[in-house]
């Protein structure tokens, strides 16, 4: 039965880093070729910035299977260090810009601890509400903190000015990898299979020794640092930070992207993350009064796979690239049973 | 009078002047006394005014959780939608009272609609989906309501519905809207309480919640009775919608989320799922918002109220009258 050929792993890693590779060759080379001009630029480093923060909120969502409603929360307290560091840091450059990653990603995951020990304690609809309660906290307190320190911070309603604009296609395009590859690898390993089993049914999961609360706490503070390093490129890419920016739509718009994607798939909240952001870019080239009518196309794409898939488009699908490959070689010896099997295995 | 005692003071010997000046002070005391004391019974008023219409809101909130496990993130985008059918019809010329009842009336259709198409197929999926599909619809009703009748507020022509002008009671200035706000939401209370305590109907609510498959065994219509739940929810939201509009003569798109989320915090505060925890939810977000803002601290409003929430959810997750629930496996 055993005579499925098998692509040993480091061969694995190696044609999924050769591949990166040519991307991230690829992508320079029609950058400074001028095929990709500075305004499609600007839409895929967006692209970056939000799958980046679909795949961070997905693993609260999809894969801890909680409802978190303050995901912008985060990405403002990592938007906001970001910003506020880079200015005051006397260092510039490509050092600068990612001690602010690093720090922003550090910053979110402690306000993660802060919000996600008491928040986790709760379930469902009372955890979603508390975090879009923390979530409206840090919005309010970024507006108002100035008056009550006595000194420029934040800015308040006027916004953080004049940050370094340091986003590159290249950065973001390393960010999106090392996301997507420790989010994948977390949710591979030992400590992921408890995330998931908290997710099919919590107290089975903690009568088999699993520590939900440890884990839950895990799976939160990782969605909160990702979002962390979301909020610093995306401080560093628009170089002004308003309140505004991260209120509670905000939340829902990056919820809407993990919950069309399939909650449980990365693959899924990559391609809505693209899809949702370069549609509204779309609709503005053919129409404006279409683009105005997005969000409300959204909603009802929401309900509508609500009602009628409510695992999402991918569901838990999640593709691999050398399980497709492996798939591929053996089809010609066995032609049943291995297209079954290679499903379930990644990388 | 001041000067006479002080003359005398002045004329008299030391031991009158002694005597007299700590009873200056206690007067000038009583007086400063009074204005903070009609400062107080002013904002108290105030805050029972915003309270009602909160525990109004937060009543269609703690009943439908209370019947379907729903956090029903559409009910504040509904009394959005009855504000802005009271000011157009209005605006049309209609008759204010009949604007009024139209106003209640689009809200109740409205949400059963919205019961009937997005959240009864949704009704044996996962809470999670529930959940989502009402954050949908309400991010659908604010969006098409920016879309149609542009971001803006708009004014709403609230004193063709309660005179703006206010009463003097014991030196206290009282607005008719207050009075008015605090009456009818208290009558609607009472209704309400009588309607679930002691109507066929109520119990079949009362039935519903406690057990659906119970309830259905026993002979009890669980479909009509949700939407029953749900209609009578937005009943009072469309009184809410209008007495808020009345009190803040505005209407825009997004007026009603942020109403909604601090209805939904009073009804966590008092309980989701209990008739008078909601009221008291209501009263106390109204009084507690009402003073922050009194304290000068206005930016910090919506701050102070979430703090509440959470705060209310570490400490006693079921509210002040919730009851425990706990999970089978």
């Amino acid at each position: 039965m055993n005579q499925e050929k098998q692509i040993p792993m480091p061969v694995r890693y190696l044609i999924n880093i050769a591949l990166l590779a040519i991307c991230l060759v690829a992508g320079n080379l029609l950058i400074s070729g001028g095929f990709i001009s500075s305004y499609y630029q600007k839409i895929l480093l967006q692209v970056g910035i939000y799958i980046i923060a679909a795949v961070s909120l997905n693993v609260a969502t999809g894969y801890l299977g909680q409802l978190p409603l303050g995901h912008a929360g985060f990405m403002a307290v990592g938007g906001y260090t970001a910003g506020i560091f880079l200015k005051a840091c006397p260092l510039t450059g490509i050092p600068a810009f990612i001690l602010s990653l690093v720090l922003a990603g550090i910053v979110a995951g402690i306000f993660g601890i802060i919000i996600g020990i008491p928040a986790l304690r709760l379930k469902g609809d009372y955890l979603a509400i508390i975090t879009l309660g923390f979530g409206e906290i840090i919005r309010v307190i970024l507006l108002n903190i100035d008056n009550v320190l006595g000194f420029k911070l934040t800015g308040g309603a006027g916004g953080l000015m004049g940050i370094p604009k340091y986003t590159s296609f290249n950065s973001v395009f390393l960010c999106v990898v090392i996301t997507c590859f420790v989010i994948h690898t977390l949710i591979k390993s030992r400590h992921g299979r408890a995330i998931l089993s908290i997710r099919e049914n919590e107290i089975a999961a903690e009568s088999c020794g699993i520590n939900t609360t440890y884990y839950k706490t895990m799976a939160f503070v990782v969605s909160a640092f990702f979002a962390g390093v979301s909020g610093a490129l995306f401080a560093s890419y628009l170089g002004i930070l308003v309140p505004g920016d991260f209120g509670f739509m905000k939340s829902i718009e990056i919820l809407v992207m993990v919950v069309l994607g399939g909650m449980g798939s990365m693959i899924g909240s990559v391609i809505a993350a693209t899809v949702l952001t370069i549609v509204p870019f779309l609709l503005q080239s053919i129409s404006q009064t279409v683009a105005d009518y997005r969000m409300v196309i959204y909603s009802v794409l929401l309900i509508v796979v609500m009602i009628f898939k409510p695992s999402g488009l991918m569901g838990t699908y999640d593709f691999s690239l050398t399980s497709l490959i492996q798939r591929l070689i053996n089809l010609p010896s066995v032609h049943e049973g291995v297209a079954k099997k290679g499903d379930g295995r990644n990388e | 009078m001041g000067a006479a005692i002080r003359e005398k003071g002045d004329s008299g010997t030391h031991r009158v002047s002694i005597c007299v000046s700590p009873c200056i002070h206690l007067y000038y005391k009583y007086r400063k006394g009074r204005i903070y004391l009609m400062l107080i019974v002013s904002q108290l008023i105030n805050g029972l005014q915003l309270g009602s219409i909160y525990a109004l809101v937060a009543l269609g909130y703690s009943m439908v959780y209370g019947i379907i496990m729903l956090l029903n993130f559409a009910h504040g985008d509904i009394i959005m939608v009855g504000g802005y059918v009271a000011m157009l019809t209005i605006a049309a010329g209609v008759n204010p009272i009949f604007a009024v009842v139209l106003a209640i009336a689009a809200c109740m259709i409205l949400a059963v609609v919205i019961e009937k198409v997005a959240y009864t197929p949704l009704r044996s999926s996962p809470r999670i989906s529930l959940l989502i599909t009402a954050i949908g619809v309400s991010f659908l009703l604010e969006n098409l309501a920016q879309n149609i009748f542009g971001a803006n507020a708009q004014p709403f022509p609230n004193n063709k519905i309660i005179k703006t002008s206010s009463l003097n009671i014991g030196g206290v200035q009282i607005g008719v809207t207050a009075i008015v706000t605090i009456v009818v939401s208290v009558i609607s209370m009472v209704l309400l309480t009588f309607l679930v305590q002691k109507t066929k109907r109520g119990k079949a609510m009362r039935a519903v919640s406690e057990d659906m498959g119970a309830a259905q065994l026993m002979g009890i219509n669980v479909n009509n009775t949700i939407t029953f739940t749900f209609a009578v929810g937005s009943l009072l939201a469309g009184i809410g919608s209008i007495l808020y509009c009345c009190t803040y003569p505005q209407v825009s798109p997004t007026m009603g989320s942020m109403l909604g989320l601090k209805a939904f915090v009073a009804a966590v505060l008092g309980g989701i799922g209990s008739i008078p925890g909601a009221m008291i939810g209501g009263f106390a977000i109204g009084l507690a918002e009402v003073l922050v803002r009194a304290v000068g601290l206005s930016d910090w409003t919506d701050g102070v109220v979430f703090a509440i929430l959470i705060v209310v959810l570490l400490l006693r997750p079921t509210g002040l009258l919730g009851r425990p629930m706990t999970e089978k496996v």
